[in-house]
């Protein structure tokens, strides 16, 4: 009897259920990347809910979920399944990135950027047993999985600037160059935000990241910068050893769109190859500094709207887009190439209006042919590198007053995740065309 | 000719992509990418140059330098084509130190780097460092996924260190056991843990001489492979034992006679069975001595050590009984093995388990011109290397044979087909697991 007995415990033993395994590809990548992500060895037609977490530099919880259900095989296939509800459905290779949301719990109005660019994002992504839409962190996953998402490609370089006056960083792609360089300008929401810069160095571009919100303090009077702090910068990248001087471009995003216009029409030191202007405006007066672009902001605060939630939408402040030509940036007279990119949900500033306008303005002048506009439907103002999460508010701090507000940037999660996806992908392209590629009469004349 | 690389363990190592060119290039950039940028050991990468005038001879070249501070390099010699395109995979490397379309012959054909003089023309074959490169990028290679846990065993006497995927589990596990040159190498467990199965790497002959008291019986294997199995993450029935050269004669030994530990299935490198570890290893050490007077030297005076175990005894005593095998086995072969007569083993081997039935356990895996040291895909080959023996801590140039494309082609083969093994044997399907017959 007792031999019988320990013959049924060891079949029993031995008949465990083989686990599922999670493949995803790459395991290292940039944040820019898609995975490939597959679940093998599940039950057929088994529920299966996939979640990604991560744990913020600031020390926030993001997470998101889809809910799927196995073929016949065993398998989920993330590139071509359809997820049936969660924090995205449908067929969305990367929803499980862009879709994240602080967990349940955390602070509200949280943003999230990386801070530290020389570690990655570091994304748990698992497979629970069901279609779960919350309680993760008491279950335990079937399999897990760890993928890094890095700014930083091996070999790029970081190198903090204060020459010149002005504040920044550098980021420089592996090699001995010459390369084409960036300025990169972010808005309103000041500090020096190096990610962005670090990923177009790691596609082959020098890029600088420029600190210029923090009003400056000097002979006791307390100011925004003036114009020759941006030409200052430029001319940094002009004369780095490792630049192409004539192959400079500005990626500017809300006011960072508004130095770009400016500087490149009417700055004598600043000559972009091309430029790139998110979520922005041309409406500021002529020849005007960082100043007077908050001074006509600053006019028109009574045109402050709030939500349903109390979240400030500043999108009016500079509307109805003057017909005065001295209020707004003369386009006309842009001589490179621009590519405008607008979300036609930015609750911040008026990008469509701003875009459509500039459009007539450069018909009239014949210098049309220069603009290429992408419009978002759907998409908010903060328009960022792809499958970062879509945030449709959060806290800001205004720069000036330290005042702390919960501001609406607009959105909606899946098209503006996908305009952010689309947007990148043009964005690379038009700076590799125009900067890597194109030889016109001025740089051959210097062979 | 310096000590093999010890490639890195549980990290990464970066390789330098050069693109050079004497001509003064203006106008265009060249642009250079590998993808992946940072990838497993045993990934292949794309290697694309673009954006160059058409027809322009170019050189490709790649970098690295080891843990041990030395340089290593390869090179292929390009002509971009119509639309200024370079394309590793598909193009024809017209000579360097690979040649041909080969994806991965920057990484498989690296040797150490000579003493430099300047090259003078578009395809280089010497001096890279010191002229400049026209564009590179960096990429990491690395044994170690995301979420990989290492942990150090010292337990119960047992020395070595396991790796950990990442996850609940639970896991296979596997047992992994490297050759007569000693001491505790990592990265083969690591790559294992990064495909989803706990590995420990094991030290069964430290460089200190003192130590090889605790393998003269299996016991210490034994411990070893229970260490792996009782693991709270591994799953008991699902452990397997993966060897190379004395590692793999090791593991036979320990599937034919244990009564202790069952492996699910074995993978064996350039192994013998005519190794009787489980009769003492100093029996086995002294028989090595014993047969010292049958090695043989090459042209250039290295150690040619294959005939030691030649001829294949026919006496059952002095080698493994191959019937008493009991699980599904893997045996991989080079065919330029200098070191030991894994050939003549297999046959053997193949020869005894078909007679005592049980050879449908049997795959066998042979490669024409690979040489003994099969291991990871795209890591460099090198035909002899400095070796210390163990007994006498005398240092010879030991000849292990193989040549380099050949030997690479197996490299990548048997690693994708072991992983394959393993999986099929060790992670099958839910639907493939049989019912309980009461």
């Amino acid at each position: 009897t007792l031999s019988f007995v320990r013959a049924i415990i060891t079949v029993v033993m031995t008949e465990k259920a083989a686990s599922p395994m999670l493949l995803l590809h790459p395991s290292r990548g940039l944040i820019d990347e898609k995975f490939s992500l597959i679940v093998q060895n599940l039950s057929q037609i088994q529920d299966i809910t996939l979640h990604a977490l991560i744990h913020s530099d600031d020390g926030d919880y993001w997470e998101a979920f889809g809910h799927y259900v196995s073929d016949a095989t065993g398998f989920v296939n993330v590139a071509n399944d359809s997820s049936l509800g969660g924090t995205y459905d449908g067929v969305e290779p990367m929803g499980l990135l862009w879709s994240m949301r602080p967990v349940p719990g955390s602070r509200i109005g949280l943003r999230l950027r990386k801070k530290e660019v020389h570690t990655p994002m570091v994304v748990h992504i698992s497979v629970y047993r069901g279609h779960m839409s919350q309680g993760f962190r008491e279950q335990v996953a079937l399999a897990s999985v760890v993928t890094e998402r890095w700014y930083m490609a091996p070999g790029v370089r970081r190198v903090d600037i204060t020459e010149g006056g002005i504040t920044g960083t550098l980021f420089l792609p592996p090699g001995p160059g010459p390369f084409p360089a960036l300025l990169d300008l972010w808005g309103g929401g000041g500090g020096l935000v190096e990610y962005r810069s670090a990923l177009l160095s790691s596609h082959g571009f020098v890029s600088l990241a420029l600190e210029y919100m923090t009003p400056r303090t000097s002979g006791g009077s307390t100011s925004h910068v003036g114009n020759e702090y941006f030409e200052a910068a430029f001319t940094v990248l002009k004369q780095h050893p490792q630049v192409c001087g004539d192959s400079i471009a500005i990626l500017g995003l809300s006011f960072g769109t508004s130095v770009a216009l400016g500087m490149a029409v009417y700055s004598t030191v600043i000559q972009p190859r091309c430029l790139v202007c998110v979520s922005g405006s041309h409406v500021q007066p002529v020849k005007g500094s960082l100043s007077d672009v908050f001074g006509e902001i600053n006019k028109n605060v009574r045109n402050t709207r709030y939500d349903e939630e109390n979240r400030v939408i500043w999108r009016d402040l500079l509307l109805p887009i003057p017909t005065d030509p001295t209020k707004k940036v003369d386009v006309g007279q842009l001589k490179c190439p621009v590519l405008m990119i607008v979300g036609e949900d930015d609750q911040n500033w008026p990008a469509t209006e701003s875009a459509e306008d500039m459009k007539q303005m450069m018909e009239k002048a014949g210098n049309s042919h220069l603009l290429t506009t992408l419009s978002y439907p759907g998409a908010g103002h903060l328009i960022e590198p792809p499958y970062s999460p879509h945030i449709r508010a959060s806290n800001f701090m205004v720069a000036e007053t330290k005042q702390k507000l919960v501001v609406l940037w607009g959105g909606e999660t899946a098209p503006h995740g996908h305009a952010q996806e689309d947007s990148w992908k043009k964005i690379l392209s038009f700076l590799e065309e125009h900067l890597y590629r194109s030889t016109d009469v001025t740089s051959q004349s210097n062979l | 000719m310096s000590i093999p690389p010890s490639l890195p363990i549980c990290g990464c190592f970066c390789l330098v992509f050069f693109y050079r060119c004497l001509s003064t290039m203006v106008g265009t950039y060249p642009l250079l990418s590998v993808q992946p940028m940072r990838g497993l050991v045993d990934e292949k990468i794309q290697v694309v140059v673009r954006n160059l005038p058409p027809a322009l001879s170019v050189t490709l070249h790649s970098l690295h330098r080891s843990e041990d501070n030395d340089f290593w390099e390869a090179f292929g010699h390009y002509t971009s084509n119509d639309q200024g395109m370079v394309t590793v995979a598909k193009d024809a490397s017209l000579g360097g130190t690979y040649e041909g379309a080969e994806p991965m012959g920057l990484l498989w054909s690296m040797q150490p780097v000579p003493g430099s003089r300047t090259g003078l023309s578009g395809h280089m074959t010497e001096g890279f460092s010191k002229q400049s490169p026209l564009a590179t990028v960096v990429t990491e290679r690395w044994y170690m996924a995301p979420g990989v846990c290492r942990i150090h065993i010292r337990e119960h006497g047992v020395r070595g260190t396991l790796f950990l995927p990442p996850g609940p589990g639970p896991f296979p596990g596997v047992l992994d056991m490297w050759g007569g040159g000693g001491g505790l190498v990592e990265y083969r467990s690591c790559l294992l843990a990064s495909h989803g199965f706990v590995s420990m790497a094991l030290e069964y002959l430290s460089h200190d001489k003192n130590r090889t008291s605790d393998i003269e019986s299996t016991t210490y294997f034994e411990k070893a492979f229970r260490i792996v199995q009782e693991h709270p993450l591994v799953m008991k029935d699902r452990v397997a034992l993966f060897g190379l050269s004395l590692g793999a004669s090791v593991a036979l030994n320990l599937a034919a006679y244990s009564k202790d530990i069952s492996p699910k299935c074995c993978v064996c490198i350039s192994g013998s069975h005519v190794h009787r570890v489980n009769q003492a290893f100093s029996k086995v050490f002294r028989k090595m001595n014993k047969d010292g007077y049958k090695t043989r030297f090459d042209e250039e005076g290295r150690v040619v050590w294959r005939d030691f175990i030649l001829p294949i005894p026919t006496d059952l005593g002095e080698k493994v009984d191959m019937g008493r095998i009991k699980c599904p086995l893997m045996l991989v072969v080079g065919e330029d093995d200098q070191n030991l007569a894994t050939v003549e083993s297999a046959k053997d081997m193949t020869q005894m388990m078909r007679a005592a039935g049980n050879e449908h356990l049997l795959t066998i895996l042979q490669y024409p011109d690979a040489g003994h040291l099969i291991e990871m895909p795209y890591t460099p080959h090198f035909r002899a290397s400095s070796f210390i023996v163990q007994q006498t801590g005398q240092k010879v140039m030991v000849l292990w044979g193989g040549y380099t494309k050949p030997h690479a082609d197996a490299q990548e083969d048997f690693w994708e087909k072991s992983l394959s093994f393993l999986r099929q044997h060790l992670y099958p399907s839910p639907d493939s697991v049989p019912k309980a017959k009461l």
